[in-house]
């Protein structure tokens, strides 16, 4: 989950934004030879807070909007709750089939981080593969035109542009990655996201606090970089995930080291909770443009 | 299909409720006397498995709501649930609750007046119940006169009792899972977005999620996307229709006619049936149709198993197979829409499931890679709970607890091959390792069994018997439910209740058994599992030997040390696979209770035997000698229990010298006489002709309790005769406490 999700969602602020993020999935690779499974997938994230009344007929709308003409396609709307366990986050919601393929997670978010959220947050997931393999008719995912040159109609795939990475990162996490050392990283991004909250807590007595108090130099509350601990965190969970997908956590530790993240996420989503709490009112941030470069979502693969 | 729901409401005491002689006509505010009643919550898709319960919760909560208030439906109350809304009908509901009148009773003539003059307590009476002075009337009550009054509360409009009262209806509908949308308080299952309510044109002024009841709903997303006003309630299923939404009949009976015309369309071909998954697509859908669709043949080198569950569980697609029952390369899937006059939809499911069998054949051939009998080890990384231990430990225990039923049963005459379970537990658990497992979980065991009839097991094994051990894993499972076959061979059957028995005996050990309905490993399942393949397969195994070697297995091992202490392991299990063997006599087989507890009172240790006297008794239990017998049986308990509660004694055996009477004397002579024969018969499990033998004994107990008086006061006489009825009754409840049998009338 990326920041623009997961900590817009957790203020009472209303807040509606778009964006492309890719979501990496260790364990779904299959090294470029499946067709359809990628480890790493774009979605295109939508959050309305709150959500509006006629959001099904909006999001309806915007398949019209791609090219899809309903009168001609199977829509339903199929019961499917969405859960993050890594970051104490789930919502309700379904997966949109359009005929017979899933190409939307729909959620209505309910908690995150642990927080009941209020007003709650409708998010839409729009899986652009799918949905551009969909739209161009094509059996593979690397068949999908992603660009064509102006002057010569020279086309490039989806296959030019990511067959390696998959291939490659398919071997990387299944077989390469060095798994004693994943959990030295791990250990170290969690101590170091561990050690921000508490800084964060100190701050949030004492608004001005000393060097010798903190070890860093002075910070007020609001800016205190609790951005930065929330990247720590989701370089634990995707550690998490390069482990599992290595095979090197059983069923036993599964559970426990979910909770480790769930821990930090958790910890983030109350100190951003209350560092959000003093900003002024006149403070409109909400529709600043969030394509972050890289809000990879490392969110678990869900069981 | 749920069926309606039988307009139970008709109030019983409508006629106790005097209407009043100021009843308004049949015209009150504009609605007839008798409207009709609808109402509709309008939401965004309802989960398919939730609706049909919901809709029957719904139906009955305003059945009782509308005859509570005292407003019943004229006729049958109706429904139409789909995705989008759950309805009600209720035909001729009264505008308004009858008036009521009521006789009060207020303070004594003897205070109320003072020289002829009402007093303030008079005064205050009058006032109260709304009436002159002048009005009041007298009681005679056996305390004196009293003043009384005669008060009519007038009845409230239906409209005003719904819109207060069906918030909380609503509200109160059970949802396995629900959420919140505008405030956190207010639930439901997902965003109620319209309200209709009606009484013929009237809207009644509901309110319910933020929403205000109107006679406004909607139809079918895509076919109907306009606004649909509802004129009168009574019209809502026509407007529905034309509004492109269909009831749930309907829509089954129009997918059925979809499905049948395109598998026409293929000589000899038809769909298989599923009920679970029409059931599935009928709350999918509001205006259903079909298409066939087909895949490449090629797929169907992968197993059906596998093809099936792909289209059926993640597809939502019917099979279609040829006239021997062989899979063909087509499928059926069942659209929200009216339509596919370009293919367009046919070939977008055709490419989805195309990927989808990409999908499985690239498991299955990568799966191949690595042979069933390599992955026995990797099972050691694969935990079957945390403090039991991998799934290769239970793989030993399991293997170990089928040695000893494999030579026990073999010992009573029971054919199997030992070798054949011994293998297939080894393999059993292996598929878990297995990609196509981790994709398709509901495939575990098939999937393990699948693999063993293609793979090498071991050099030199002969096919038949590569065979048996394949089917052996396949049906390990199995009965998955209480529908479901049990194994079909008793190598499967002796791997499935060892492989049962092992996990329950560890889960109770762990003190992790089932409480209430809390049930998540679902022991009671695979109890009720174990009960059913030693019925079916005559097993003679005794369930106390079973939970004894089951428990037996974990002997040693680390799992041990974290078992519960003090817990009563034998006695509680014993009485979990009794209330499982209870429920097999009675849920599975029809018999009626009170013979299940006769037959399972005499003995609830060996299935088989219970099963067999549950029907010989169940043929005799009508008769007049049993029906005596019981009550005779009844009697003698009684007369025991009290004889132990007042302390009086009881010989330890009978003394036949002291018998007094003829009818004693009688019995005494009887009942070893009679107790041999029984004996032996039941030894023979002959029970039809035991229980032909125990009703001999009937004019003998009879005549006893005609003529001989137990309670007397002569201590040796009366010890002599309670000992000689509690010879009766233990020498005759060997196959049934006869006493638990209900008798009609008595």
């Amino acid at each position: 989950m990326a920041p623009e999700t997961f900590l817009r969602v957790l203020d009472p602020k209303p807040y509606k934004v778009a964006y492309v993020q890719p979501s990496r999935r260790p364990a779904d690779g299959r090294y470029g030879e499946n067709p359809n499974r990628l480890y790493k997938h774009m979605q295109l994230q939508v959050i309305l807070k709150p959500p509006p009344e006629n959001i099904q007929e909006l999001y309806l709308e915007s398949l019209g909007a791609l090219g899809i003409d309903l009168r001609q396609h199977d829509i339903k709307f199929e019961e499917d709750n969405w859960e993050s366990p890594t970051l104490g986050a789930w919502g309700i919601g379904w997966q949109v089939m359009l005929d017979g393929l899933e190409i939307t997670q729909f959620t209505y978010f309910q908690q995150c981080g642990g927080v009941d959220l209020f007003p709650i947050s409708a998010e839409l997931t729009y899986g652009l593969e799918r949905i551009a393999a969909f739209l161009q008719d094509v059996d593979s995912i690397y068949e999908i035109v992603w660009a064509r040159d102006p002057k010569t109609g020279d086309m490039v795939k989806y296959g030019d542009v990511r067959l390696a990475d998959e291939r490659q990162m398919s071997v990387y996490n299944f077989e390469m990655a060095d798994v004693e050392k994943a959990w030295k990283h791990f250990e170290l991004c969690e101590g170091e996201c561990k050690a921000l909250l508490d800084g964060y807590s100190i701050v949030r007595e004492k608004p001005q606090v000393s060097q010798r108090d903190l070890g860093h130099p002075i910070y007020d509350k609001k800016r205190f970089p609790l951005l930065g601990a929330y990247e720590l965190c989701l370089k634990c969970s995707h550690l998490f995930n390069i482990l599992d997908a290595r095979g090197a956590i059983s069923v036993t530790e599964r559970v426990g080291v979910i909770a480790r993240v769930r821990a930090l996420a958790v910890g983030i989503a109350k100190a951003w909770v209350d560092q959000q709490k003093d900003e002024p009112q006149a403070d409109k941030e909400e529709s600043e443009p969030a394509a972050e470069q890289n809000a990879a979502d490392m969110a678990p693969a869900t069981p | 299909m749920p069926q309606p729901v039988r307009a139970e409401h008709v109030s019983p005491g409508r006629q106790s409720w005097v209407r009043c002689e100021n009843d308004p006509g049949p015209e009150r505010d504009g609605i007839k006397q008798m409207p009709d009643f609808l109402l509709e919550i309008g939401t965004e898709e309802i989960p398919a498995r939730m609706i049909a319960s919901a809709q029957q919760e719904l139906q009955r909560r305003v059945a009782d709501l509308l005859s509570r208030e005292r407003l019943p439906a004229a006729t049958e109350i109706s429904h139409v649930d789909t995705p989008r809304r759950l309805a009600i009908l209720a035909p001729g509901i009264p505008d308004a609750q009858p008036d009521v009148s009521e006789q009060i009773t207020g303070p004594a003539v003897s205070v109320s007046f003072k020289d002829r003059q009402p007093t303030n307590a008079a005064h205050a009476f009058a006032k109260k119940a709304g009436v002159e002075v002048a009005q009041l009337e007298r009681v005679t009550t056996p305390k004196g006169e009293y003043l009384s009054a005669k008060v009519t509360k007038r009845g409230r409009s239906a409209a005003e009792i719904l819109a207060e009262l069906l918030p909380k209806e609503i509200a109160s509908i059970y949802w396995p899972k629900n959420m919140y949308w505008r405030k956190p308080n207010e639930r439901f299952v997902r965003p109620v977005r319209w309200l209709v309510a009606m009484l013929d044109d009237q809207v009644i002024p509901l309110e319910f999620g933020g929403i205000r009841a109107s006679n406004g709903t909607r139809g079918h997303r895509v076919l109907f996307p306009g606004a649909v006003v509802i004129s009168r309630s009574s019209e809502y299923s026509e407007n529905l229709r034309n509004a492109k939404v269909l009831c749930r009949a309907e829509r089954e009976q129009q997918i059925r006619k979809a499905l049948d015309a395109a598998t026409r369309t293929i000589p000899g071909a038809r769909w298989r049936e599923d009920p679970s998954l029409l059931d599935t697509v009928v709350n999918l859908t509001e205006w259903p149709s079909a298409i066939l669709g087909s895949f490449d043949r090629e797929f169907l080198e992968l197993p059906e198993e596998v093809l099936v569950t792909v289209m059926r569980d993640h597809q939502k697609y019917f099979a279609i197979e040829d006239v021997k029952g062989k899979l063909l390369p087509n499928f059926l899937a069942v659209l929200n829409t009216d339509g596919d006059p370009q293919g367009l939809i046919r070939h977008g499911n055709e490419r989805v499931l195309r990927a989808r069998f990409n999908d499985a054949r690239f498991f299955w051939q990568t799966d191949q890679k690595h042979p069933l009998r390599d992955r026995v080890s990797w099972l050691k990384n694969v935990t079957f709970q945390k403090d039991l231990g991998s799934y290769y430990e239970k793989t030993l225990r399991v293997q170990r607890l089928c040695s000893w039923l494999t030579e026990t049963i073999k010992q009573k005459g029971i054919a199997v091959r030992p070798g054949v379970v011994h293998k297939a537990a080894c393999l059993a658990k292996t598929d878990l390792t297995t990609e196509l497992v981790k994709e398709f979980t509901e495939l575990q065991g098939i999937v393990g069994g699948l693999y063993a009839r293609v793979q090498n097991l071991d050099r030199g094994m002969p096919d038949a018997t590569r065979q048996l051990i394949a089917q052996t894993i396949y049906d390990h499972y199995k009965p998955v439910s209480a529908e479901d076959s049990v194994p079909r061979s008793v190598e499967g059957a002796v791997l499935s209740i060892a492989d049962k028995a092992e996990t329950i005996a560890g889960m109770f050990a762990l003190g992790l058994q089932p409480t209430g309905s809390k049930d998540p490993f679902a022991l009671r399942r695979q109890a009720n599992g174990i009960v059913k393949a030693m019925a079916e397969h005559k097993l003679p195994i005794l369930i106390s030997d079973l939970i004894k070697l089951a428990r037996e297995t974990y002997a040693g091992s680390v799992a041990e040390k974290k078992f519960a202490q003090g817990t009563n392991y034998a006695n509680a299990l014993g009485a979990f696979f009794r209330e499982r063997i209870e429920f097999y006599l009675r849920d599975q087989l029809g018999y009626a209770y009170d013979v299940v507890n006769a037959v399972l009172m005499a003995d609830a240790d060996d299935v088989v035997d219970a099963v067999a006297r549950a029907a010989a008794v169940s043929e005799v239990r009508s008769s007049a000698d049993f029906a005596s017998i019981s009550v005779a049986f009844k009697r003698i308990k009684n007369i025991l229990h009290q004889a132990r509660e007042t302390g009086k004694e009881v010989s330890s055996a009978v003394d036949s010298s002291l018998f007094q009477e003829e009818a004693e004397r009688k019995l005494g002579a009887e009942i070893p006489e009679i107790a041999q024969a029984v004996a032996q018969f039941r030894q023979a499990r002959e029970y039809s002709r035991a229980l032909t033998e125990i009703s001999r004994i009937r004019p003998a107990v009879d005549a006893f309790f005609d003529k001989v008086m137990v309670m007397v006061e002569d201590e040796r006489l009366r010890a002599n005769r309670l000992a000689l009825l509690q010879t009766l009754l233990k020498e005759f409840s060997t196959i049934a406490d006869f006493s638990e049998i209900v008798t009609q009338g008595k």
